[in-house]
């Protein structure tokens, strides 16, 4: 099993280190819609460390959508998926090694750049570390639940407008409690019944998406 | 070995074949012919489990592919058109990690000498996207001589191949019809391979 999953990390990593522009365009879009709007909105320092939360959440959650479109087309045109499926190992686990190499590739770099855009709203460094720590524990979420979106929307025309539609309204979970647990950071109240929430549902979501994500696969590929 | 019986494939609202029975023991060879459109990929698909035929079932072994599951995928090898290769990695990393996916690892060196066997020597470490298509072709190809699958299933192997291609092709496929494995491939050239038993099926007439 590990063998698997490190083979299919060297693979995602190598591929993800020459295709470089495929990363940073998640990254870029997730650090413009952030910075836009102090912008827009001007520099009242209460007003952005209220909406500070709830914008880098969501420009989050755009971003990893974003993302979403490349997870498994590529491999399914040019029929590397149709050989996984026939290879004598797991789908569920080939799905699980790719879902986690494609969080490292899109999600991380987003955590690891959060506190940056954080100062730009005037977070306390005690809210920029839970702002990086709710996004370590829901960015994995959001390509988990997306990774069925986006393996029941292979191969259909204009599938990137239907996979928004059919992930984002299971994003809002995670949405309420990632930027609920930012905002509860910077009134200074407890966080840790958000994060045991949280974590419930990174495990739930470990154990159900790599099997719906492997049953909509052989579907799609039919 | 291989069993197929009352296989009907419907696709759309045409019937693309029906009532197809056949069945292969080892070393031996299946041709599926017919024109463009007769349902000799949908077939093979079928034969491989990734689409499952409207009727009729297929049998390895007397057990069911489908409950098979990926005991039957240990023993079997597809080669669909797509080559399934990775335009950014090398000839070597695509063909080593394709095995190490299938759960068969290859070292370095065996991977080097397959591609050498199938002409891609100095070409192992380039990007597959500056291969032609036929040398992409046969990369893919290389996988065949490393895997240990018995049952091989290829569609339109000799398309994209030049001359010396296809006759290392046949010889590497008579190989491995003396050492009991079994091939189903179709092909829309005259290609003869050496096998003790040769079937064929002629699908859309």
């Amino acid at each position: 099993m590990w063998a698997v999953l490190q083979c299919m990390l060297t693979r995602d990593l190598i591929l993800a280190i020459r295709r470089m522009s495929d990363v940073l365009t998640t990254l870029f879009f997730f650090v413009i819609v952030v910075s836009l709007f102090p912008l827009g909105i001007g520099a009242d320092m209460d007003t952005l460390r209220a909406i500070a939360p709830g914008v880098v959440w969501v420009a989050a959650l755009l971003a990893s959508m974003l993302a979403l479109g490349r997870l498994f087309n590529e491999d399914f045109a040019d029929g590397t998926l149709e050989q996984w499926i026939l290879t004598p190992q797991p789908l569920a686990l080939l799905v699980l090694s790719k879902i986690v190499a494609h969080w490292l590739v899109t999600g991380v770099p987003l955590v690891l750049i959060a506190p940056l855009l954080g100062l730009q709203y005037d977070l306390p460094a005690n809210a920029l570390w839970i702002l990086v720590l709710s996004l370590l524990v829901g960015t994995p979420v959001l390509s988990l639940i997306g990774a069925i979106g986006a393996a029941l929307t292979l191969g259909l025309r204009g599938g990137g407008v239907l996979i928004s539609l059919l992930v984002l309204p299971l994003y809002v979970p995670v949405l309420i409690f990632g930027a609920g647990v930012v905002d509860a950071g910077i009134s200074g109240l407890d966080t840790q019944a958000h994060f045991w929430l949280m974590s419930a549902f990174l495990v739930l979501a470990l154990v159900f998406s790599p099997l719906a994500t492997a049953a909509a696969l052989r579907i799609s590929i039919e | 070995m291989l069993e197929a019986s009352q296989l009907e494939a419907i696709r759309g609202d045409r019937q693309l074949f029906t009532a197809l029975s056949f069945s292969l023991q080892r070393g031996e060879l299946l041709y599926v012919n017919g024109p463009n459109g007769a349902g000799k990929s949908t077939l093979l698909r079928m034969l491989c489990g990734l689409v499952l035929p409207t009727n009729g079932e297929i049998l390895w072994n007397g057990t069911r592919i489908q409950s098979l599951g990926d005991d039957y995928h240990k023993e079997l090898h597809f080669q669909g058109h797509l080559c399934a290769i990775k335009s950014e990695l090398s000839g070597l990393e695509n063909l080593r990690i394709a095995s190490a996916l299938a759960g068969q690892a290859v070292s370095e060196q065996d991977a080097l000498d397959a591609l050498g066997h199938m002409g891609l020597q100095g070409f192992e470490d380039l990007p597959a996207k500056v291969l032609s298509q036929g040398q992409k072709y046969r990369v893919s190809l290389a996988r065949l001589l490393l895997s240990q699958a018995c049952l091989w299933i290829l569609d339109e192997p000799f398309t994209a191949l030049d001359k010396a291609s296809v006759e290392l092709l046949k010889s590497i496929f008579s190989g491995h019809l003396a050492n009991q494995g079994i091939i189903v491939l179709t092909t829309h050239q005259d290609v003869a391979i050496d096998a003790a038993t040769v079937k064929q099926i002629k699908l859309g007439s």
